[in-house]
């Protein structure tokens, strides 16, 4: 009873809840037992690989696919039988999926006028989202003379018109070149912000999961991997998925053969981060001398804020990087390389994060 | 520039080919109609034309071809949608089956109903009591025309429907639009100009259909004589005149609905480039 109880209580909390969600397609299983909450106003990021099942968890919400399995509820109620167009949902489909042949203000005004709105009330809210995505006087253009860019906000628009609870965005930002992404990140997180809508969004690009999302679910084979914060997820991946997945990793499968990690057993795996590693020049004074290792420079890559270097240890290619300050190392150059921490995980794929057991004699390593 | 240095003499050959070709199968054949059918003066062409069953033929050709036409319009509108827009056992075998008729002959096709509604059908003593006369009369006529011109339309519409996806469908009805309302604003605009293009080439084959026709009319002359079995008749009785004067007014209909075609296509193209 008081279990239950439990459980009521946090449905009141999220927004949107999922609860065992299970979905297959034919000959793949694209959904395997996803629960998550998400709270009111919060902005979240599904991130995961290509394949992993984020753009169905996502439209299962919306009700454009069916779940097998499992509840889904919105503001505490099981919206499971309950059609797409009733849900409250707004959606930002891929590649926006704008009416080609309908003018800027007839997509807006779209979804208004299958809900029967006045048309004084229309033109005012067409008008107000229209200056709320800046794109005043371009009313009476079609889809296909905009921008990517310009598409992406009538798509927004046109999705936030009929004032949907919550937001949900497949791969916003998959269709616009590198630069205009960038750009448009800040806008949308400031756009979402400003609404305050909920919003789930569904990415495979880490950099913009980070840098958008208040919180990221990890997807992996339809499974979910971890969920937290940007920060959490960066720092402390629960499993050895989450851990490969993020940043640049190097995966090292004989970690207790390098020094300072000598009392893990070859059943244990590692994954290191360039930021993990520090790389010095023969001649350069190292404060953990002793626990490092030799290696020899395969590739420089000058990347403008610091320099990218892989280095061959034990046959491994391990990245690293040096500041632009320190003295320049050259290709096929023998090089000191010391490992700060690794996260470690065996058999079970769990991650445990362990600093090189040399920093640990000396000083307790704050994670 | 190895290909620059061939492409000339390859190209005018195949060209002359073409032209060659062209000019024996279709130019001179053309030519001859006309010429034939005002060999004997205008006032012998005018008298075939104007001619009771002639006319009769021509009237019951282009009702043949409105009825064909609009039953094989809404039916491949559907049938293109079914096949585009939902997954489901037997979308394959459907999809076939629409192409059925562009592979059996029309002689078939005929004979198939001529089975179908005819004495030795398990149907015809209901057809009898009901009073509904199918074969040798125009609802036959129309069946075999049905028939013979139903992938046109679908044919023209499917690929369009394909290559477009169903985003801006499954957007539409995610904000509560209903399917009609989807199809108007949403489909029909896209399938717009291919679906024109399916009912000019379908009424183009209507209109010309002999051989399942053939089987089906009985050749009642001036009750189930379409144009082309009329254009038989006339020839089979070494009326050589009236025969390729007939043949002149179906070809002009058929130019008609070429020059149709073509402004179609053009006005299909400049939509597309601007919006």
């Amino acid at each position: 009873m008081e279990q239950r109880n439990n459980k009521t209580e946090a449905a009141n909390e999220n927004y949107l809840e999922l609860r065992g969600i299970n979905k297959a397609f034919q000959d793949c299983h694209a959904s395997r037992d996803v629960s998550f909450g998400v709270k009111k106003g919060q902005l979240v990021a599904l991130l995961g690989p290509s394949g992993s099942g984020k753009t169905t968890i996502l439209r299962i919400i919306a009700g454009l696919e069916t779940a097998d399995s499992g509840e889904i509820l919105i503001n505490g109620k099981d919206v499971s039988d309950v059609p797409a167009s009733k849900r409250g949902v707004g959606f930002v489909f891929q590649n926006y999926a704008l009416f080609r042949y309908k003018t800027v203000y007839d997509n807006i005004a779209f979804g208004l006028k299958v809900n029967k709105w006045k048309t004084k009330d229309i033109r005012e809210r067409v008008n107000e989202l229209i200056s709320l995505i800046g794109l005043e006087g371009l009313e009476k253009r079609y889809p296909n003379q905009l921008s990517g860019g310009q598409r992406q906000r009538v798509a927004f628009a046109r999705a936030l018109a009929p004032n949907p609870e919550l937001l949900l965005l497949d791969e916003p930002f998959a269709a616009i070149d590198a630069k205009v992404r960038q750009e448009l990140r800040a806008w949308l997180r400031e756009m979402i912000n400003k609404v305050g809508v909920t919003s789930i969004f569904v990415t495979h690009d880490q950099d913009e999961a980070i840098e958008v999302a208040d919180e990221i679910i990890i997807t992996n084979a339809g499974r979910i991997e971890q969920i937290g914060s940007p920060m959490e997820i960066y720092r402390n991946p629960d499993t050895a998925f989450v851990a490969e997945f993020m940043g640049h990793p190097t995966r090292i499968d004989n970690i207790g053969s390098f020094s300072g990690f000598g009392q893990l057993g070859s059943e244990y795996h590692a994954v290191i981060r360039p930021e993990n590693v520090s790389i010095s020049k023969a001649g350069e004074t190292l404060r953990y001398e002793i626990s490092t290792e030799e290696g020899v420079v395969e590739r420089v890559l000058f990347r403008g804020r610091e320099i990218d270097l892989w280095v061959r240890i034990h046959g491994i290619l391990v990245q690293g990087m040096r500041k632009i300050e320190e003295a320049p190392v050259q290709e096929g150059e023998k090089v000191r390389v010391f490992i700060y921490r690794a996260y470690v995980f065996g058999e079970d794929q769990k991650v445990q994060i362990i600093g090189n057991s040399l920093i640990n004699t000396e000083e307790t390593v704050i994670i | 520039m190895n290909t620059k240095k061939n492409s000339g003499p390859v190209k005018w050959l195949l060209i002359g080919i073409c032209a060659v070709f062209l000019i024996v199968m279709l130019v001179l054949p053309l030519i001859y109609v006309l010429v034939t059918a005002f060999r004997e003066g205008v006032g012998a062409f005018w008298e075939a034309v104007s001619d009771e069953y002639e006319v009769k033929a021509i009237l019951l050709t282009i009702e043949v071809t409105v009825l064909t036409v609009i039953f094989n319009t809404i039916f491949g509108v559907f049938a293109a949608w079914l096949i585009t827009r939902f997954q489901f056992r037997g979308k394959k075998i459907i999809s076939t089956l629409i192409d059925l008729p562009l592979t059996v002959s029309p002689i078939i096709a005929g004979l198939i109903y001529v089975l179908t509604f005819g004495r030795q059908s398990a149907l015809y003593p209901y057809l009898k009591e009901a009073g509904i006369q199918i074969i040798f009369a125009v609802p036959g006529i129309v069946l075999a025309t049905i028939f013979v011109t139903f992938p046109f339309v679908s044919r023209e519409i499917i690929p369009v429907l394909t290559a477009k996806g169903t985003d801006e469908e499954e957007a539409a009805a995610l904000m509560g639009a209903g399917g009609f309302r989807i199809f108007r604003e949403i489909t029909f605009p896209h399938i717009k100009w291919s679906l024109l293009y399916g009912i000019v080439l379908c009424s183009a084959r209507a209109m010309g259909e002999f051989g399942a026709v053939s089987v089906l009319s009985g050749h009642l002359r001036g009750k189930t004589n379409t144009m082309p079995l009329y254009i038989e008749l006339l020839y089979q009785g070494y009326d050589f005149t009236g025969a390729f004067a007939v043949s002149a007014i179906l070809v002009l209909m058929a130019v008609i609905i070429l020059v149709l075609r073509s402004i179609l296509e053009r006005r299909g193209k400049q939509d597309n480039q601007t919006i």
